[in-house]
């Protein structure tokens, strides 16, 4: 105790920074079969940290994990946890859209920063939106809006849609509806949650008797790779051709070449994020990410690695002192950062405003199954809702 | 109507049900005779799904996997009533269902550190992978079809123990009378083992049979267990006739419910309305089945004659 008492006697005298270690709460799912995207987003975090040495200019950072469960109860409970007891500087994370709903009064209520890597509900790019709010995402609808674009350019003509009964799954649809011109012949929205929907023979039968020229969905985590397993057990490559945005990842891939799911080769889908993107922080991220895993970073990784480096920018620009709110924010939506993506840039309701990528999965030279960029749907493209965000 | 989409709801609905059955039976077997509440019987369907799949790589073949993963799921089973269960009997359902539950938390956690978070893919072999064409376009998913098989034999099978063996006897008298069982000199204690890791081979089974449609995955076991508590209680409990069909009655009515429910709704209100109305109804459409059977016959549609 005397020694410890003299140590930080010795510490002010000397005049050393004041600041404490800047805290950054992670919010993800630890537990549940959709473990495996907290997995990755985690392994992307840590990766980030190394990359960063632990430190943002010459502040330490310090990352703690909050499990979600897969459920806005006990999500908003890990966010409380972290926000009251760890009193951290930033929240961020959070894979799904109902989470980030319940969990996001918490965080913005108590004066702290708020950061999806992920989810993006239309409410909180719309009239939801916040000051304290920032994503290193994309909002809900607009992955969608571009598969939707892009099946108009391919002259598709008729669609059936199928995705979870939650607040992403109805953005997502919302969102392709908004672009696609053609028919919806059908759409069915499938149980979420632990307890979800995973054998889809139902809606299946019904997508292939309905005529339909092509098949969207939306099924992320393990959910997709059941889909697209059940897909090809149906049949339906030829006749339903699969256009899907969060389904395919880096995730179900491995898992599927093991199991021999031929199927998903070629299915294409969109995103803002490849591994093949052609820049230096890119590269780095891809291939130590790769050494360190095994395996290639699925967007979830990707968007993670971001947020924590878009954290970091913004406490070095304000030399650790997180105590001064209006300095923090506009750090951040300086967004200077080497983002994977090559560029990053903050709308006017803190949403990334992005280009959108049609994505091909296909073999690489190692003959492991991952995706490659076909072409640039969307450049610069704007969510819908940011009209609708006050920011207050 | 289509008549061939129904007829294939109608496939998907059996398969459903047939799976459901398959859990439902040991867990209703485990209730009726030893009185035993277990929600963790749902982490032996997940373990039976995890096993096979290591064996399905390990061996090559996803059938020689599933013959080899039985008796193993049967052992763990036994393992965990000679262990676990057997010390439970004597104390009241409560408790029983606290254990249990905790029982549910340390597989799922061994699960995780044996085969990791990510799940398993289970793959099949070419021919169970294409389609059969049962006449016309009605195409069916070939391993659906064996999953139907499958279930249809494990209820022959079971059917033909029960009424047909002197096991099957003392299993139904165990059901009716365990302790008059116990009286006339049977080996009750064996008895349950007995049942237990039958129980826990059926579901077992059932997760084996699952896995190539969806996956190996932490935490499977706990969505049917609750649709598998929802088709015993409506059976009646201890009644394995009861379990079989109510697993059907089940199966068929929330297959046909996602199916057809949203049509049924467009013609009474409008295509938005019925979009987001029908998902919501199909997902309570077990429950509210469940709650109109207890009320009109609590003890089940085919209770065991004395309890």
């Amino acid at each position: 105790m005397k020694k410890m008492m003299s140590a930080a006697l010795a510490a002010a005298m000397l005049g050393l920074p004041a600041h404490a270690d800047v805290k950054i709460g992670f919010v993800t799912t630890l537990t549940t079969p959709a473990a495996v995207i907290g997995n990755d987003m985690k392994n992307a975090v840590d990766l980030a940290m190394e990359h960063l040495g632990g430190m943002a200019g010459s502040t330490k950072l310090e990352v703690i994990y909050g499990d979600d469960q897969f459920a806005p109860e006990a999500g908003k409970q890990a966010t409380d946890k972290l926000v009251q007891q760890d009193n951290v500087d930033f929240v961020a994370g959070y894979i799904w859209s109902h989470v980030l709903l319940a969990s996001r009064k918490s965080v913005l209520d108590a004066d702290k920063i708020l950061i999806s890597a992920n989810a993006g509900p239309s409410q909180m790019a719309g009239q939801l939106c916040d000051k304290n709010f920032f994503s290193t995402s994309w909002q809900n609808d607009q992955t969608p809006m571009a598969m939707g674009e892009v099946l108009n350019r391919q002259g598709v003509k008729s669609l059936y849609i199928m995705a979870p009964n939650y607040a992403a799954g109805k953005d997502m649809t919302a969102g392709v509806e908004r672009t696609f011109k053609g028919e919806i012949k059908g759409k069915d929205l499938t149980k979420w949650g632990a307890d979800a929907q995973l054998d889809f023979s139902a809606e299946l039968a019904k997508a292939k008797a309905s005529g339909a020229e092509g098949i969207f969905v939306f099924y992320p985590g393990a959910a997709g790779g059941a889909f697209i397993k059940q897909y090809d057990q149906a049949g339906l490559k030829d006749t339903l051709p699969l256009y899907s945005v969060f389904t395919v990842d880096a995730l179900s891939l491995p898992k599927l070449q093991a199991a021999g799911f031929k199927a998903v080769l070629g299915s294409k889908t969109t995103q803002e994020w490849d591994p093949t993107l052609d820049n230096e922080a890119n590269k780095k991220f891809v291939t130590d990410f790769k050494a360190k895993f095994g395996t290639y970073p699925s967007y979830y990784a990707a968007q993670s690695y971001d947020a924590i480096m878009l954290i970091a920018s913004a406490v070095e620009k304000v030399g650790g002192d997180v105590s001064n709110k209006d300095a923090v924010r506009a750090a951040l939506k300086e967004a200077d950062f080497a983002s994977v993506r090559g560029k990053f840039k903050f709308g006017t309701n803190n949403m990334p405003i992005e280009d959108f990528y049609l994505r091909e999965v296909v073999e690489d030279a190692d003959g492991t199954w991952t995706t490659k960029v076909v072409e640039t749907v969307y450049t610069d493209h704007v969510d819908a809702y940011a009209a609708e965000c006050k920011m207050n | 109507m289509d008549t061939t989409l129904l007829i294939i709801q109608v496939l998907n609905g059996l398969q459903l049900g047939l799976l459901l059955f398959l859990v439902a039976s040991g867990l209703t077997l485990v209730f009726g005779i030893l009185d035993f509440v277990n929600l963790a019987h749902g982490s032996l369907y997940m373990l039976g799904a995890f096993i096979c799949a290591s064996l399905t790589y390990a061996l090559g073949n996803f059938l020689l996997a599933v013959l080899v993963a039985l008796p193993l799921t049967g052992l763990i089973g036994w393992l965990t009533e000679r262990v676990i269960a057997r010390t439970l009997y004597v104390r009241d359902h409560l408790d029983q269902v606290l254990a249990t539950f905790g029982l549910i938390l340390v597989f799922d956690t061994m699960a995780h550190i044996i085969w990791g978070p990510q799940g398993i893919a289970v793959p099949l072999p070419d021919w169970l992978t294409g389609q059969v064409s049962l006449g016309g376009d009605l195409l069916v998913p070939t391993f659906r079809l064996l999953i139907i098989g499958a279930g249809l034999a494990a209820a022959g099978g079971l059917f033909w123990l029960v009424n047909y063996t002197r096991l099957g006897m003392l299993i139904r008298a165990g059901a009716s009378n365990r302790t008059m069982v116990g009286a006339l000199g049977i080996d009750i204690q064996l008895l349950f083992s007995l049942v237990f890791a039958l129980g826990a081979m059926l579901a077992g089974l059932a997760g084996m049979l699952i896995a190539p449609i969806t996956e190996a995955s932490i935490g499977m076991g706990n969505s049917i267990i609750i649709t598998a508590f929802v088709v015993i209680i409506v059976g009646g409990i201890g009644s394995i006739k009861g379990a079989f069909i109510a697993a059907l009655l089940i199966g068929l009515i929330d297959t046909l419910g996602r199916a057809f429910l949203d049509d049924l709704f467009s013609l009474f209100m409008s295509s938005a309305a019925a979009e987001n109305s029908a998902p919501a109804l199909s997902a309570m459409l077990i429950y509210l089945i469940m709650a109109l059977v207890l009320a009109l016959k609590p003890q089940g549609l085919f209770p065991p004659k004395v309890r």
